[in-house]
């Protein structure tokens, strides 16, 4: 199944949600008129708000039935007339039973051949590893997602990760024992360290994600943001990689683009079969499972 | 009998790595070759070394997104002492903003080395930047005529002062944002006037060592003249900065490297860095906290600013 992913790497304004929704529906409209429309489109983590609030979260988070009802206004809008469909992904501060969170959604929006709404939430993931260290204070300000999941779609089972969920190799791992053949990689990552080639955490995002394209082979989409907020600055890179760990579209570290790739999903298959890394690490997940059980029971300095 | 060779070779790290490869004949015995990491060097600089032109370019998108697009503003003021910060302040805000855009102040007082004066000119004509020059001689001493036992230190905090008067009240008259030109190494020693110098709203230097801001100002062309001149303060005749702090900025830069990272002071000793050195460059940091922050407030409630009501400086 072939089909066209398209990673928007914007720049949010600040704490204004009303404004990034509006730019969402650009992407929108924009993508629409293109000759051959994306099927999925990425947006980057906490897109609707910028990603450093601290106490402002609890101003511009949305609860999930709110987000959703918006970007669908926002999508009808962006597409009079149109019966076509479309995958979109986000991320936003998410305000649940009187808890918030570092979300992405997975939706679908569209309409039926006589116009009927189709459109509805796929799965929401909450951010799992909530980096709490040196320029990050997420902990203090959001409560932290419980389970990695993996979900049907259109275009194959997928799972949704945000950030630092990825910076730990396991989580990946679990996706891609759950099914995964996408594993879509929201991200708000602040540049820093100057002396290499590239800004360091770009570098290091360029380790790990083709890593965990290669590892599982899966297809990896990675949606960064871009733009500055009080002296720190998003680096972007918004990348797909396929299931050997290539990258065949990437962009630039600072400037707001659309990356756009075509992908076919048999490829994972036939990366698999021969790399049958993932059947391997299959096979001895039950003898991991106890090693992981005797870990979380404390005595694992053994 | 015994044959030996001698290999020589760089690594790609470029150590040089040297060792002897023995063959002794009729015997098993044999001496690998040993590969060893490099020893430490505290004179090495590589921790230090930036990635010029990326910073540059970081640095300019930087001003750019805070003066222009979340401040409104079009334009720049620059304080231009003729040292090499103020000038590569002012490079980056040109190449940010355009010329037209940049307004370079000069501001001597009475003892200012006329050196100072020419440098800053050879920037400004460098740049192409207009360039003002407004004394301070008789604002300051329209004051300290009423201090006359004020001692050099209290001199140099109001003439800081009073420069920050005028790059402000500039500011406001040209509708142009005052940009900061105080580095990491000098921010760090507390090496400045509190709310003085440090305190214009954009800093584009701050998280730069001072060695670093030399090799960013070389890569982007500021005079060599003002780059390789001993920094100074120039608020007393003869003053440099290396002279005030006691220690070289190359041998300062290296010791916060490690000391900001959490290394002990026991532990850069053992690594070969100077005991007084390290002791010197700790206490200035650790005398000097308060500088780097805002005024202490007393909390009394559960909504104290910047205490328990976080938000952050660009919301």
């Amino acid at each position: 199944m072939t089909f066209r992913i398209l990673t928007a790497q914007i720049k949010p304004k600040k704490g204004d949600y009303r404004h990034n929704l509006c730019k969402i529906g650009d992407v929108i409209s924009q993508a629409a008129s293109m000759e051959s429309p994306p099927d999925v489109i990425v947006f980057p983590e906490t897109v609707l708000s910028g990603y450093f609030l601290e106490g402002g979260v609890r101003e511009v988070a949305k609860t999930r039935e709110e987000l959703f009802k918006d970007i669908e206004r926002v999508y009808l809008d962006a597409t009079p007339g149109e019966t076509g469909k479309l995958d979109l992904i986000t991320g936003f501060y998410e305000l649940d039973d009187g808890k918030y969170y570092n979300s992405a959604m997975y939706l679908s929006l569209g309409k039926g051949k006589t116009g009927e709404n189709q459109s509805g939430i796929v799965h929401v993931h909450r951010k799992f590893f909530l980096p709490t260290y040196g320029v990050f204070d997420e902990k203090r300000f959001v409560a932290r997602g419980r389970t990695i999941r993996t979900f049907e779609t259109r275009f194959g089972r997928v799972a949704v990760l945000i950030c630092e969920d990825v910076w730990h190799s396991i989580t990946a791992s679990i996706a891609a024992l759950k099914g995964a053949q996408i594993i879509y990689i929201l991200s708000a990552s602040p540049g820093r360290e100057f002396s290499g080639e590239q800004v360091g955490n770009i570098a290091k995002w360029a380790k790990l994600l083709p890593a965990i394209a290669e590892e599982h082979s899966v297809f990896v989409v990675y949606s960064g943001l871009v733009g500055f907020e009080g002296g720190k600055g998003f680096t972007g890179s918004s990348c797909i990689i396929d299931p050997w760990g290539k990258t065949i579209a990437i962009g630039p570290a600072m400037d707001e683009c659309l990356v756009v790739a075509d992908i076919d999903l048999d490829d994972v298959a036939i990366v698999r079969a021969g790399s049958p890394l993932l059947t391997d690490l299959e096979a001895n997940v039950g003898d991991l499972a106890m090693e992981m059980d005797f870990i979380a029971r404390g005595p694992h300095r053994i | 009998m015994s044959e030996i060779s001698q290999w020589k070779w760089t690594s790609s790290q470029e150590a040089l790595i040297e060792f002897e490869i023995t063959i002794v004949e009729n015997c098993h015995m044999s001496i690998y070759p040993v590969i060893s990491a490099p020893p430490f060097d505290p004179e090495c600089e590589q921790n230090l070394q930036l990635n010029a032109a990326l910073v540059a370019d970081w640095l300019v998108a930087f001003l750019k997104d805070e003066i222009r697009r979340r401040r409104g503003f079009e334009k720049a003021v620059v304080g231009l002492s003729g040292g090499v910060d103020s000038s590569l302040t002012a490079f980056l805000c040109t190449l940010a903003l355009g010329k037209e855009n940049v307004y370079g102040i000069r501001m001597p007082y009475r003892t200012s080395s006329s050196e100072s004066l020419e440098h800053a000119q050879l920037v400004a004509d460098t740049l192409g930047i207009s360039c003002r020059t407004i004394e301070i001689t008789d604002a300051v001493e329209g004051y300290l005529k009423y201090e006359p036992d004020a001692n050099s230190r209290r001199r140099g905090n109001v003439m800081a002062r009073e420069r920050m008067i005028i790059l402000f009240d500039q500011s406001e008259r040209l509708s142009a944002l005052p940009v900061g030109t105080g580095n990491k190494t000098e921010r760090l020693f507390g090496y400045f006037t509190w709310h003085a110098d440090d305190s214009p709203p954009v800093n584009p230097l701050g998280d730069l060592f001072k060695t670093q801001v030399w090799q960013l100002s070389r890569h982007l062309g500021v005079p060599e003249v003002i780059v390789n001149k001993p920094a100074s303060a120039d608020l007393i005749v003869g003053q440099t900065d290396e002279g005030d702090f006691g220690i070289s900025y190359p041998k300062a830069d290296r010791i916060l490297f490690y000391l900001l990272r959490g290394y002990s002071p026991d532990r850069l000793i053992r690594m070969g860095f100077n005991e007084s050195e390290v002791q010197l460059v700790k206490r200035k940091v650790d005398t000097t906290h308060w500088k780097r922050h805002m005024p202490t407030t007393a909390m009394l409630s559960v909504t104290s600013i910047n205490d328990y009501y976080l938000r952050p400086v660009d919301y």
